[in-house]
């Protein structure tokens, strides 16, 4: 059994703060990180391959060269290999331009039976490119995976809805995207981190994929950032005063003004 | 569009390396260089204090967009109920029509949920594209997705937009790539551009920490996905009607690739957060779980529904589904009490639409009281007792 995992390095967004002054990102010293959902992902791969000897696990990403340290981080959870697709021409894709760069690596590398993706990526949050890679490959697609077993030639999965579960069954190759709920993912081993360094990644161009510069990155993004800013506070209210009592009956006095009580 | 440096203008100071919210930009011999992780934001160009950085458009070839009119909205049902969210949808979709000067048009899938249409007229759907079948009964992406592209690919809508649930984050991605489109997801924002009258879709990123607004100038449609919660429902008009249009199903069983087993509900207790119209919330301030009893109080007194910050869930105080923020619900009540809650960004990010916001904590730097409309500064098991007396009378 051959399984990829389509995994994303992304800034820790819980560390990324606005400069109150300026009104700009602060990312000096922000961390690049495994995208949370993802580190599920390649956990529910892994474990598949505990449970399969033999099982292959390849993890892919499309990212700037720094994106290897992500991919060893990989190797060391317990990938056999890493796929780095990298080029200028990638750049600035939106997640339909993404989705044909990995569908495209991902055909390159063939045969497999499984792929998983995150849920969504912390940067964007867009939860698109999963989805839009099984469309481009042709394979069926479930989302919010909270639960996979396999049964021969199919696998069964719980897909988490907003107000419990489906039951699915699938047929395979399919893809699926990760929610947290799914596992616990496992630490690097000490072995595995000193390996990794020795490990391959293997990097590929747009032309290693076959695919046209005009096919790519920014080109071949259907959406545009128009504009970005950073969102205005809401202007400052009222701050009561006096003794608790009277602060409450302040309250409702103004509640009451505004036709809210 | 692209952003370039202006080489002879750039005097190195670093200012859009700072600026850069993508990490995009190198300083090298004292000359910015734009690399391959931009994707045209142009936050620098406005950083800049020299103008040295340009932003170009690209005029590209494309498909006729003068084809493509009208808005769509999905009409997402679950065991033949509409989602609140389509509501929410046709409410700005109405405006968006409006302005634009086109019909609002939804695209219904189910099996016997004809029950729905009159609801939809009412709600001010001027056409409705109906796809009935023992197959769609229940959402599945290989079924939906080619039902509803077919019938985008015949009817050519401008702009279709879905609510981002589970059902909607899924299939709307699948739609985009049918229609080689692209698609902007967990809208907050949606306006049109008084000029070319297309649609500026606005979305938070970065965990909230920024905004960015989304266009997609050369392929139709135009494609949302809506956070529940953040838009306002439209209003009822009672014996409202409009068109049905049936739209064919074109699928065998066997193209459907996934089949469902089990639907498995987990019953919480019902907090209809999103239906709200006061919410009494708690935080961490609250100090244990028994708080809630009396945040409970003050919320049945007026009314309302308890919440609670992601802190008060993660200490087991309180079920997930009161969560309200980025990763829980997003609510826009007409008065929200927020008790002993810090006011994290991740949590703003859910309530800041209320109409009212009032703030009890004992800290005066708390950062909610930025977002607030009033602030008490105090132990909050004195003033909500005070209050519950006050509204009492
Ligand atoms: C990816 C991500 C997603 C997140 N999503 C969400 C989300 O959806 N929703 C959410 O809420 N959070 C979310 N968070 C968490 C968020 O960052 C904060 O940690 C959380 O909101 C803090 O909860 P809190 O305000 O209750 O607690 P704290 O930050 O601990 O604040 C407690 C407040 O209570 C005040 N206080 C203490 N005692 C009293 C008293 N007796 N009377 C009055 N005031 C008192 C204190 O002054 C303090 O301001 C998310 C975080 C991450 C990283
Ligand atoms: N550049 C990328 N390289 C590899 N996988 C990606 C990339 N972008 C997104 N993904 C995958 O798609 C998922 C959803 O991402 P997003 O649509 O950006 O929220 C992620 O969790 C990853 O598994």
């Amino acid at each position: 059994m051959k399984i990829l995992v389509c995994v994303k390095q992304v800034p820790d967004t819980n560390e990324v703060k606005i400069d109150p002054v300026k009104g700009t990102l602060i990312r000096d010293g922000v961390p690049s990180i495994l995208n949370p959902d993802d580190a599920n992902a390649l956990e529910e791969a892994l474990k598949i391959k505990d449970e399969k000897p033999g099982t292959l696990v390849c993890v892919i990403t499309m990212g700037p060269p720094q994106s290897e340290d992500m991919l060893r981080e990989c190797l060391a959870m317990g990938a056999d290999e890493a796929y780095l697709l990298s080029d200028r021409a990638f750049g600035g894709a939106d997640t339909c331009a993404t989705s044909t760069t990995i569908a495209a690596g991902i055909d390159k590398i063939g045969d497999y039976d499984i792929i998983f993706a995150g849920r969504q990526a912390i940067d964007g949050d867009t939860a698109q490119v999963g989805p839009q890679v099984a469309l481009r490959l042709g394979i069926p697609v479930v989302t919010y995976v909270q639960d996979v077993k396999l049964c021969k030639e199919k696998l069964i999965v719980q897909r988490q809805m907003e107000n419990g579960y489906e039951i699915l069954e699938v047929q395979m190759p399919c893809l699926l995207t990760a929610v947290k709920e799914l596992n616990e993912p496992r630490y690097m081993s000490i072995g595995g981190i000193m390996d990794a360094y020795a490990r391959h990644v293997t990097v590929w161009n747009h032309e290693d994929v076959g695919l046209d510069p005009k096919d790519c990155g920014l080109n071949a993004s259907p959406t545009q950032v128009f504009r970005s800013f950073t969102p205005a506070p809401k202007g400052k209210g009222e701050m009561l005063a006096g003794t608790v009592t009277q602060m409450a009956e302040l309250l409702k006095e103004r509640l009451t003004e505004k036709h809210y009580l | 569009m692209a952003v370039n440096v202006i080489k002879e203008s750039c005097r190195g100071c670093s200012i859009c390396v700072k600026s850069c919210p993508f990490d995009a930009i190198k300083m090298e011999n004292k000359l910015a260089v734009i690399g391959t992780a931009c994707t045209g934001c142009g936050v620098c160009v406005e950083k800049c204090p020299f103008n040295a950085i340009e932003k170009t458009e690209e005029q590209k070839e494309s498909v006729d967009l003068s084809k493509y009119r009208d808005v769509w909205v999905f009409a997402e049902q679950r065991e033949g109920a509409l989602m609140p969210v389509v509501k929410e949808l046709l409410g700005e979709g109405r405006k968006l029509a409006d302005e634009i000067g086109c019909s609002l048009c939804t695209v219904l899938c189910g099996n016997q949920v004809d029950g729905l249409v009159e609801e939809l007229f009412e709600y001010g759907a001027d056409k409705i594209y109906l796809a009935e079948h023992k197959e769609l009964e229940s959402y599945r992406t290989d079924a939906y997705t080619t039902v509803i592209h077919d019938a985008i690919k015949t009817y050519k809508p401008e702009i279709v937009l879905l609510g981002a649930t589970h059902i909607g984050r899924d299939l709307g991605p699948c739609l985009a790539v049918c229609c080689n489109t692209g698609l902007t997801a967990d809208c907050t924002r949606l306006e049109i551009d008084e000029l070319d009258k297309k649609i500026k879709q606005t979305r938070p990123a970065f965990g909230g920490n920024l905004m960015a607004t989304i266009i997609c100038p050369n392929h139709r449609p135009q494609m949302s996905t809506v956070r529940p919660g953040v838009m306002e429902m439209a209003r009822r008009q009672e014996g409202r009607k409009g068109q049905v249009i049936s739209i064919p199903v074109n699928f065998n069983k066997e193209d459907i690739r996934t089949r469902i087993l089990e639907v498995v509900k987990q019953v919480s207790e019902a907090v209809s957060l999103t239906d709200a119209e006061i919410i009494v919330s708690g935080g961490m301030g609250l100090g244990r779980a028994e708080g809630f009893d009396l945040l409970k109080e003050l919320a049945n007194k007026l009314g309302g529904v308890v919440g609670a910050s992601r802190g008060a869930v993660d200490a087991g105080w309180i079920d997930h589904s009161h969560q309200i923020g980025q990763t829980g619900t997003t609510v826009r009540p007409k008065v929200y009490f927020a008790c002993g809650i810090s006011g994290a960004i991740q949590h703003v990010a859910g309530m800041q639409n209320s109409e009212q916001i009032i703030a009890i904590n004992k800290n005066p730097g708390a950062p909610i009281f930025e977002v607030a409309d009033y602030g008490i500064v105090g132990d909050v098991y004195e003033v909500i007792p005070a209050l519950i007396e006050a509204f009492d009378k």
